[in-house]
């Protein structure tokens, strides 16, 4: 048993079910922790400006594991994936108050591969901006 | 400065092993607000084929950028990591990290370019796992920006 969805029941173009993943402060913070990534641009404000960024940003790193999500919710067992790659475009800037950033993740079907697996290419966007370019994962379904 | 051409094709040594643990995975998916059994219930996992709890696809970033550290602070490159800004990543998986893996990296400078004055440097991870299978291999794609004119 692996993906709940069957790879005869997709077609190019097939609509994976869209999510949208708040990012609040704290959610970096945590993020932080469990990542090994302490980079104060992801968490001092102060910091992050001298170095030029509008504000603190979200760890890509983050983002990218948000996004595929959307892809892993769809299939049931995240060990189904097989390649997942994005390129960073744009930085989720995450306000210091209480709603903090949000990223919304939509993903379809754009191509049947061999051995059962399709490529799934994602759009990430926050703030109406595309934050990640070129995000495109190869999940094996049943 | 351009980085030097010739550390294209340089391999550093494996690492020492990176021992994963049940509770790591649980507190990474909890920090990405995954709520899939399948990574914190080793019955739900096993239901899925696994012998126990997976990781997240993105949780073996944490262990190669660890490895990656090797080149970005290697002397002899000279790499400005002040300015350096993460600008690809890729995995591709022979099968997901699970619990109780010891992991080890093998980094890989694969390409240097210099564009716009800004440095761009490929690095590949390898993971293997402690009988020498592979796991994943990562590629990550690190930008420095061009240092502003003073």
């Amino acid at each position: 048993m692996t993906a709940k969805i069957a790879y005869d029941d997709v077609e190019v173009g097939t609509e994976l079910p869209a999510q949208t993943f708040p990012v609040t402060r704290a959610t970096l913070v945590r993020y932080a922790g469990a990542s090994g990534d302490f980079n104060p641009i992801h968490w001092n404000e102060k910091f992050a400006k001298e170095v030029g960024l509008p504000d603190v940003i979200a760890h890509g790193m983050f983002t990218m594991a948000e996004a595929v999500r959307v892809v892993t919710d769809w299939t049931g067992d995240p060990g189904a994936v097989v390649e997942y790659g994005v390129r960073f475009t744009k930085p989720v800037v995450v306000p210091n108050d209480d709603e903090g950033a949000l990223i919304e993740v939509s993903g379809k079907v754009a191509a049947k591969l061999d051995d059962n697996s399709v490529r799934v290419d994602l759009t990430a966007t926050s703030g109406g901006q595309k934050v990640l370019g070129m995000s495109r994962a190869v999940v094996r379904l049943a | 400065m351009a980085l030097d051409q010739s550390f294209v094709g340089r391999t550093y040594p494996p690492t020492a092993p990176y021992e994963v643990g049940r509770e790591k995975i649980r507190e990474f998916a909890e920090a990405v607000g995954e709520a899939n059994p399948v990574y914190t219930d080793p019955e739900a996992a096993k239901a899925f084929g696994h012998s126990d709890v997976i990781a997240p696809p993105t949780f073996v970033f944490s262990i190669t950028f660890r490895a990656a550290g090797q080149v970005i602070e290697d002397p002899q490159l000279g790499l400005d990591y002040s300015r350096v800004v993460h600008g690809d990543q890729k995995f591709a998986y022979s099968r997901p990290v699970r619990a109780g893996d010891r992991l080890t990296v093998t980094s890989t400078i694969e390409a240097i370019k210099s564009l716009a004055g800004n440095d761009i440097l490929d690095i590949r991870g390898e993971v293997h796992d402690e009988a020498g299978e592979h796991v994943v291999t990562a590629w990550t794609k690190l930008v420095a920006r061009a240092a502003e004119e003073a």
